[in-house]
């Protein structure tokens, strides 16, 4: 270490406090902010998924007037999505994918440190917007005209602020494609890196070809709003529907972004725990880019009732039917990487086979929904907020949950408390059941998504939904407790945590030192 | 193996129907029309492959966490990638894929198929109501949730129709081919009738057709499933199944109505009678963004107690009620609103609450304020 330390005086004078924050260009560091960050907003908008549930508890307006209420449901989707899921996955990228590879840093560190602090900024812009007058943006997170074309300065900053959440996701794109192409410890050739690299990647081109087309949509939202442009209105010749085309040709690869750097970390952690590796690598790789190139050309199964030509509504269920393949391959991977070996249920493995079974179940709604005349009874009903609840909480968060455990020992240098561990965990899966499986027979008896009210015949799915997300809420206290104990102190962690664990961030020493890889290491066989 | 499977399927399949058969709060809701009940049994079809599948790979992992748990001594064995088996794993899915894909399609193109209707209905989505225009028999009218306040606010017991009642519901015969033109005013509303299965978003500004037969005489509700603004869960959709003798009693009781409607015009109106009338068109029009009290929503929908506009001149009054204010939630309810109902609730709106103009506006000022629009459009 004061070998290292001498090499590179620099390091001893870092800045320390707030400074060491605002100006660190380690990937560590900016790894931590960003998970941080992460689970900031995940708890900001899980209280507003509280509000809507309390609201919702039975019929009848109780709480919340009906404006606030779609405030809510706007921004609990927008903050979730950007400030939550995608965040917490660069997070992981910015601690794991040097280690992963043997670099010692991201490519471009000082726009690391750019792409982080871009966050906190729109985070606080769609925060704030509650305090304006009119309140926040209650349009719906998918902001279809003319609806958000009606609301006042609080849409504006929302466009603000998905146009800077978009560029930092642009330039911490680049920043990992550029690491892993480059970055790779002699001898690890693309084909021998850990999978969650591979997903990285995959993910960081769909966000490179997407996020730009959802700035140019936006862009048109807000010419319209003030500057008097006709886009998307159909009495200046424009049509509101060429939105969500725009908007979907974004929307669709998102929620690709959004699952499989979570492939990446279950991909991961499976092999680990199995003790045995994963069963087809090679076939994975091609799955996942697969999924990717597929997630171009189904956009417009978010549309089956704007009412399209029949031709185009068949090839958009056909395609949409198609990516079932590449997943169905990815499940049946990870069962056969289970199949006969030697299996232990710690924390990070609870959160990983929950995924893969309620994962599926999210997929197996998703292929119903891919039928269109099914999803002409099922569009904006419950049964697709159950869908995709399923796939990103039960899919993206529980993958999530699993890295954090997998790599917290590796980060902190200490274990966590497996037996909180294993309480956050029961009680987050079956919390997470009793939100959102009624959810598909309330969106199947017909109770349309963002309403505020419902029909008498509604009300006992709704109460049920309504007690699993008081219970999986309050759970994810217990993860916070988990967190900040293991950062304070726990028994030490050894440099190779699991005993099943392979790659070279178990080479390191846990906690991993601020600085390693300087360098480049010498692969093992 | 092969027996266990087929009574695995058997198994799924009573657990399937018997849970529609129970209670159709599990399944979707009992179909009304010949596509609705094609899709009713699509879904359960798809539902059964999904289970199917589910029961199968699971139960592989769960046999596999039961039995090769490190726990009880399982050493790991390290096999991996095996092209036959992964072959096998991608054709079978592409196979049940291809058998789903033929019955979806039928499906797909029997519901856009909207030729030869026996009649046509123009379906308008206003924020927060529908507008129904009959082009076969002349009719239209607009159709308002009918649930008071009170319910909502949880001062009075809810009824059985709680939120999915409208005053005038939209009727149409049994058993006739019904072509929907669905289209909007103001924002993208959808028009959802799940007994028909039939889900068409109104594009402003665009018209996108459907259709439906009803099989049966009765009622059958739906909402609007688009998110529309502040009142989407409050514009519910009611269409009531009737005879063919029924209709024509209908249609000629509306025809008559719109006849007395037609008197109202030339009337010079008593403001006790005005404000009465404004009232009503008020409660029905206006209090869902402006509120009853005439207060509105600060910072959202302006008051118009004290307002400049309902205590200004009444000819810039009368301007804002029938063009609206573009660019904002308030619409144009020149086209909507009768003569005499605008100039009711002008009338209404600078006279309660406080409000004390004394001015009053005929429904003959409402019609020359239309004539001078029409002229000066013209002329441009």
């Amino acid at each position: 270490m004061s070998d290292a330390a001498h090499a590179h005086p620099g390091h001893h004078t870092h800045p320390t406090g707030i400074m060491r924050w605002l100006t660190t260009t380690n990937h560590k560091d900016i790894g931590t902010m960003y998970l941080w960050f992460a689970l900031i907003m995940l708890f900001s908008a899980g209280s507003m998924a509280l509000l809507i549930r309390t609201e919702l508890f039975q019929p009848g307006l109780q709480l919340v007037h009906p404006d606030f209420f779609n405030q809510l449901t706007t921004m609990h989707g927008l903050i979730m999505i950007f400030g939550a899921i995608m965040p917490a996955f660069t997070g992981f990228a910015n601690w794991q994918v040097p280690l992963m590879l043997g670099a010692p840093d991201m490519a471009f560190p000082r726009l690391n440190n750019w792409s982080f602090w871009l966050l906190p900024a729109a985070g606080l812009m769609l925060m704030s917007s509650f305090l304006l007058p009119g309140g926040a943006a209650a349009g719906g997170w998918t902001m279809y005209p003319p609806l958000f074309i009606q609301g006042g300065i609080s849409y504006d900053l929302t466009i603000l602020a998905v146009h800077i959440m978009g560029l930092s996701s642009i330039m911490g794109s680049i920043n990992i494609i550029t690491t892993i192409l480059n970055m790779r410890a002699p001898g690890l050739t693309l084909m021998k890196m850990p999978m969650f690299c591979w997903t990285w990647l995959i993910t960081a081109y769909l966000l490179i070809a997407t996020m730009p087309v959802l700035a140019g949509a936006v862009t048109m939202l807000l010419t319209d709003r003030n500057f008097g442009t006709h886009f998307f209105n159909a009495a200046g010749g424009g049509d509101p529907v060429m939105f969500q085309h725009i908007f979907w040709f974004f929307g669709h690869p998102e929620v690709y972004i959004l699952i499989l750097p979570a492939f990446g970390i279950v991909s991961q952690i499976i092999p680990t725990f199995s003790r045995k590796p994963l069963f087809g690598y090679a076939s994975m790789v091609y799955a996942t880019a697969s999924i990717a190139i597929l997630s171009f050309i189904v956009w417009a199964h978010h549309m089956f009732a704007v009412g399209m030509p029949v031709a185009a509504q068949l090839f958009f269920m056909f395609s949409t039917m198609l990516i079932a393949v590449p997943t169905g391959v990815k499940v049946f991977n990870w069962v056969a990487t289970m199949w006969k070996g030697s299996l232990t249920f710690e924390t990070p493995m609870l959160f990983a086979i929950a995924f893969v079974c309620l994962f599926t179940i999210g997929g197996f709604s998703g292929l119903v929904l891919a039928m269109a005349p099914v999803d002409i009874q099922l569009q904006d009903t419950y049964y697709v907020v159950a869908h995709f609840h399923y796939v990103l909480v039960s899919g993206a968060l529980f993958s999530i949950f699993a890295g954090i455990y997998y790599w917290l020992p590796k980060w902190t240098g200490h274990m966590y408390d497996e037996r909180l561990g294993k309480l956050h965990f029961w009680l987050s899966v079956i919390g997470m059941n009793i939100v959102f499986f009624p959810m598909h027979f309330l969106g199947l008896a017909g109770m349309p998504r963002r309403i505020p009210d419902y029909a008498l015949q509604f009300t006992e799915f709704n109460q049920i939904a309504t007690v699993g997300a008081f219970i999986f809420g309050f759970s994810q206290l217990i993860f916070l407790t988990v967190v900040l104990k293991t950062i304070r102190g726990g028994a030490k962690a050894p440099a190779r945590v699991w005993e099943g664990a392979e790659g070279l961030e178990w080479t390191v020493p846990s906690p991993a030192p601020y600085h390693t890889f300087e360098v480049a290491p010498v692969l093992s066989k | 193996m092969k027996g266990t499977w087929q009574s695995g399927v058997g198994a799924l399949a009573l657990v399937g129907s018997g849970t529609a058969l129970a209670d159709y709060a599990y399944n979707l809701q009992t179909p009304a029309s010949g596509v609705a009940q094609d899709v009713f049994q699509l879904h359960n079809l798809i539902m059964l492959v999904c289970l199917g599948i589910f029961v199968v790979v699971f139960t592989a992992m769960f046999y596999s966490l039961w039995k090769h748990r490190k726990s009880v001594g399982h050493q790991a064995a390290h096999f991996h990638e095996n092209t036959t088996v992964e072959v096998i794993w991608t054709v079978i899915p592409f196979i049940i894929l291809v058998g789903m894909a033929y019955p979806a399609a039928r499906v797909v193109i029997d519901m856009k198929d909207t030729s030869s209707p026996d009649m046509t209905v123009k379906v308008t989505g206003f924020q927060w109501k529908w507008r129904y225009d009959y082009l076969n028999d002349g009719i239209g009218f607009y159709s308002n949730l009918s649930t008071p306040r009170q319910q909502i606010d949880g001062t009075a017991v809810k009824g059985e129709h709680y939120l999915l009642e409208v005053d005038e519901p939209m009727v149409v015969p049994v058993g006739k081919r019904v072509r929907l033109l669905v289209t909007a005013n103001d924002v993208i509303h959808s028009w959802w009738l799940p007994a028909f299965s039939v889900k068409q978003d109104g594009i402003p500004g665009f018209i996108r057709d459907s259709w439906f037969k009803a099989d049966q005489i009765g009622t059958y509700r739906g909402q609007c499933a688009e998110l529309c603004g502040k009142e989407h869960g409050f514009m519910p959709i009611v269409v009531e199944v009737v005879s063919e003798p029924d209709y024509q009693a209908w249609v000629a009781k509306k025809k008559g109505a719109a006849q007395t409607a037609a008197a109202d015009h030339g009337r010079i109106f008593e403001i006790a009678e005005l404000m009465a009338r404004g009232e009503k068109a008020y409660q029905a029009n206006c209090a869902v963004c402006h509120q009853e009290n005439g207060m509105g929503l600060p910072g959202t929908f302006p008051a118009i107690r004290g307002s400049r506009v309902a205590t200004g001149p009444i000819a810039d009054h009368i301007k804002v009620v029938m063009n609206g204010r573009p660019g904002t939630a308030m619409a144009a309810f020149g086209p909507r609103l009768s003569d005499a109902d605008i100039a009711a609730v002008v009338t209404y709106q600078r006279n309660a609450w406080g409000n004390k103009m004394g001015d009053l506006a005929q429904p003959a000022e409402i019609a020359a304020t239309r004539l001078r629009v029409a002229k000066a459009s013209a002329t441009q």
